[in-house]
């Protein structure tokens, strides 16, 4: 039927442009480009979590020397978390789920040939991929990485004398954000032009995948975001070097006047967080849409609510703009704001529970398979729970006068913006890499891989609650000093035990990754018996996707268990269902 | 798979609610006239967040295993694009629950940031810098001396930290302390100010936390209840000492106070 005629013309299909340079490195194919992406974020992941590894020692011993690396000091620790952070929101969050599986599959699932822009999408991963050479550059440079956070709060991050790592290594963190910033907007427009002008014939709006809608709402957000974010980098870089004062006001270091005068340190934190609320959903967004997708192919059922589900999406991206104040409650920011902040960050909460429901709604009278894609898939869900309930609490300024800057902040951003993203990543890793390579993933190495990552996550997040709830506050390089913070230390030592063990564990996927590259068995075209258009076309697809034929789009992407059909999925391109959604006009 | 998937998701869901619900770890006793309130408060949000994280979990476990694929014993999934009116009704409540939870703590947030002080709070500056905390008092005439940036001079500590001017009248009579010492029960107005970057004065026994920031002069107010001593800290990071920036708050009888000001007054002569 079509997924054989498909397949056959893709293996005869024209070959991709010829020689290493062209095809693997300055390539234009958004395959390609997606495997790179994919691997600059696996270089970055690692790295990042090496970081976090050597403050999870700090923290509970605080004397130990690390080989190669010596003492970690206060400041070393404070570089540690200001570069952990920037890596793995920048370089892995917005990343790899829309540079790099955005990439690969959004021009596929809407059975375009490639981006519509090939050349940007060639510069725009080079672009980020210097911004990352230049952020790493940080802590090799005199002074070291700097010690402000990846929040980067003004006048902290604006004077030199403030600290060590707050003379190049601040202005190379600068650059490289600045760089990142410039990437991820060619990125975006390509991703907006292509959604809206490469859709195959019937592929309606309403029609793709929610990973497409994830990744169209998500370079939307790219787009409005990643500009303030520029531009208040540049404004900080002139307030370093060129002598402005955006961001200073008249004040001292160390008894020393700064020479700066009028500035004011709140708008450097709206501008950031004008960026970085929204930014929380670049990063989830692609994992809702893809789990929305497992959750629908793997219990064999529709998924529950598709036009509520496409709406709750875009309601999400609207409101992420309206409620970036919720992180300044205690910043000075006028108490009256703090309540209209306050508001919109509780309505948030309405599509995302929106989602929840559909998700359970999806498992409701499914027929479940537990492959491991739907095991993460199983695992975000628990997870954005865990991570989302938090939510309501910091979201309310009468809680937040207690909760801002423990740990329990720690706990709600890494849950759901971090864990919940990372099983995105993961449950995307384990159902494409069929397609992208060829091959299919051990199961049982990548099972037990679940199992670990999912317990370790609760045990090293969950206990994070409790040290935030009494008192026990975030970037302290040694909670000694403190009383009340000092007598929370089994806490620290618990969550570090737990890390070790969950850091461990990611090397078991990290060899399933390379392993099964090369050894892994054979996969067949539509491994997972799905409905979308990637599983149509050969393993891996050819450059232009298709193989010279343009697939035409009759049914909705969730057309699981159909009554009557000879079998329990069909194809986006199977005619037999006649284009009932459309002559209906909905489901 | 879906039997474990159940039980190690309803495990999770048992302990991590277990610590909670025992306040194995919360926060410390409140010492403040608000902290009961916001307390309150806490208690609430937990009942109902606690309910909805409990309930989505035990249905995710539920799900998991009562509808796992038994090859040719369990039935074909069910063949449904969703229920319009279960998405209004889900929609509609969780608009009740946040909004409702929002606007119940409206109350204690006007009280809090939206009034000031009222008169006759006793007035405390306090000021931060790397990597210390002064507390300032008026004195006897009832007003704060003039500082000036370019008389700081934090090794100096005391007035010279502050950068006091010894030219205004008004200062003759400040004290300085590096102990932040009030009466109970009377409201405290405090005026934050940071020379240097943003710190932020974090007392947990009093519920009270707010951001320094340099170029402002943020009022807000408190008033401690119970009598003792309640270590603070900085709460926003500062650079390489932030961690060791923290310090005493000592809530005493009237007359301490009064005794205690009196006598930081004579050492000055």
């Amino acid at each position: 039927m079509a997924t054989h005629d498909f397949a056959a013309h893709a293996a005869h299909a024209h070959a991709a442009p010829q020689g290493f340079i062209r095809k693997w490195v300055f390539s234009l194919d958004h395959k390609v480009i997606g495997i790179q992406y994919f691997f600059l974020a696996l270089v970055a992941v690692f790295t990042g979590m090496f970081l976090s590894l050597l403050m999870r020692i700090h923290l509970v011993w605080p004397n130990a020397s690390i080989p190669f690396i010596g003492d970690i000091k206060p400041e070393t620790y404070l570089s540690l978390l200001t570069m952990h952070g920037t890596i793995m929101v920048f370089f892995v969050l917005t990343t790899a789920p829309q540079g790099g599986f955005g990439n690969y599959f959004l021009p596929i699932q809407i059975g375009a040939p490639d981006m519509a822009f090939p050349v940007l999408n060639m510069l725009s991963f080079w672009t980020t991929f210097l911004g990352f050479i230049v952020l790493v550059a940080a802590f090799f440079v005199t002074g070291g990485a700097p010690l402000h956070g990846w929040t980067g709060y003004a006048p902290l991050s604006a004077l030199q004398s403030a600290g060590p790592g707050e003379g190049l290594g601040a202005d190379l963190w600068i650059i490289s954000i600045a760089i990142f910033c410039i990437g991820a907007l060619m990125g975006a427009l390509n991703f907006i032009t292509t959604t809206l002008d490469m859709r195959a014939k019937g592929m309606t709006l309403m029609r793709m995948p929610l990973t497409c809608w994830a990744w169209f709402i998500t370079a939307i957000l790219g787009l409005l975001a990643f500009g303030v974010l520029l531009s208040a980098g540049i404004l900080l870089l002139m307030d370093r070097n060129l002598g402005t004062s955006f961001f200073v006001p008249l004040g001292t270091v160390n008894g020393v006047l700064t020479g700066h005068k009028g500035g004011s340190p709140l708008l450097w934190q709206h501008l950031f967080w004008f960026f970085g609320h929204p930014e929380v959903y670049i990063a989830i967004l692609p994992a809702m849409g893809l789990c929305s997708q497992l959750l629908s192919v793997f219990s064999r059922k529709p998924i529950f609510g598709y036009r509520a589900m496409v709406y709750a999406i875009m309601a999400i991206g609207f409101l992420g703009f309206m409620v970036w104040g919720h992180h300044m409650f205690m910043s000075g920011m006028s108490p009256y704001s703090a309540f209209a902040f306050s508001i919109m960050t509780m309505g948030i909460g309405v599509p995302s529970a929106i989602k929840t429901f559909n998700w359970l709604g999806t498992l409701w009278r499914g027929k479940i398979r537990f492959s491991s894609p739907m095991l993460f898939a199983i695992g975000f869900v628990s997870l954005f729970v865990v991570g989302g309930i938090s939510g309501p609490f910091l979201a309310q300024p009468v809680l937040d006068i207690y909760l801002h800057e423990t740990y329990f902040v720690i706990a709600h951003f890494h849950l759901i913006m971090g864990v919940a993203s990372i099983f995105g990543i993961f449950a995307a890793t384990y159902y494409w890499f069929p397609k992208m390579f060829g091959r299919m993933m051990n199961e049982p190495l990548a099972k037990t891989h679940f199992w670990l990552t999912f317990i370790g996550a609760y045990a090293i997040f969950m206990p994070m609650h409790y040290y935030g709830m009494a008192a026990g506050l975030r970037r302290y390089s040694q909670g000694t000093e403190v009383a009340w913070i000092n007598a929370l230390a089994p806490i620290q030592k618990f969550i570090s035990i737990a890390a070790f063990i969950t850091i461990a564990s990611q090397l078991i996927f990290l060899f399933n990754l390379f392993w099964s590259m090369f050894k892994g068995t054979k996969a067949v075209d539509n491994p997972w018996e799905a409905t979308t258009l990637e599983w149509i076309t050969a393993t891996p697809p050819p450059h232009d996707n298709f193989g010279g034929v343009t697939p035409v789009v009759h049914n909705g992407p969730y057309e699981y268990s159909v009554p009557g059909a000879p079998k329990d999925f069909v194809m986006q391109t199977d005619p037999s269902m006649g284009d009932k959604d459309q002559k209906k006009g909905k489901h | 798979m879906g039997l474990v998937l159940l039980v190690v998701i309803w495990l999770i869901t048992l302990i991590g609610s277990y610590f909670i619900i025992a306040k194995t770890w919360w926060l410390p006793v409140g010492a403040s006239a608000a902290a009961a309130g916001i307390d309150h408060h806490f208690a609430v949000s937990y009942i109902l967040m606690g309910a909805v994280f409990i309930l989505a979990q035990l249905a995710l476990g539920w799900f998991a295993w009562k509808y796992r694929d038994r090859g040719t014993r369990s039935e074909a999934a069910h063949y449904s694009h969703g229920n319009t009116t279960l998405e209004i009704v889900w929609t509609i409540l969780t608009v009740i629950l946040f909004v409702g939870l929002n606007l119940a703590s409206e109350p204690i947030w006007s009280s809090e940031r939206l009034q000031g002080a009222q008169p006759g709070a006793v007035q405390v500056e306090v000021t931060a810098m790397q990597f210390a905390w002064y507390f300032r008092y008026a004195g006897p005439d009832g007003k704060f001396g003039a500082t000036k940036p370019e008389l700081e001079d934090a090794s100096l500590g005391g007035a010279g930290a502050l950068g006091l001017d010894p030219a205004d009248p008004a200062s003759k009579d400040d004290v300085i302390s590096g102990v932040m010492v009030v009466p109970v029960n009377r409201e405290i107005e405090v005026i934050l100010r940071s020379h240097d970057v943003i710190h932020s004065f974090f007392i947990p026994a009093m519920r009270f936390k707010q951001d320094t920031v340099p170029g402002l002069a943020i009022h807000m107010h408190f008033t401690p209840i119970q009598t003792g001593d309640y270590e603070f800290a900085c709460a926003e990071l500062c650079g390489l000492g932030h961690y060791k920036m923290h310090g005493i708050l000592k809530v005493v009888s009237d007359e301490e106070f009064s005794q205690w000001l009196a006598a930081q007054e004579a050492e000055k002569q």
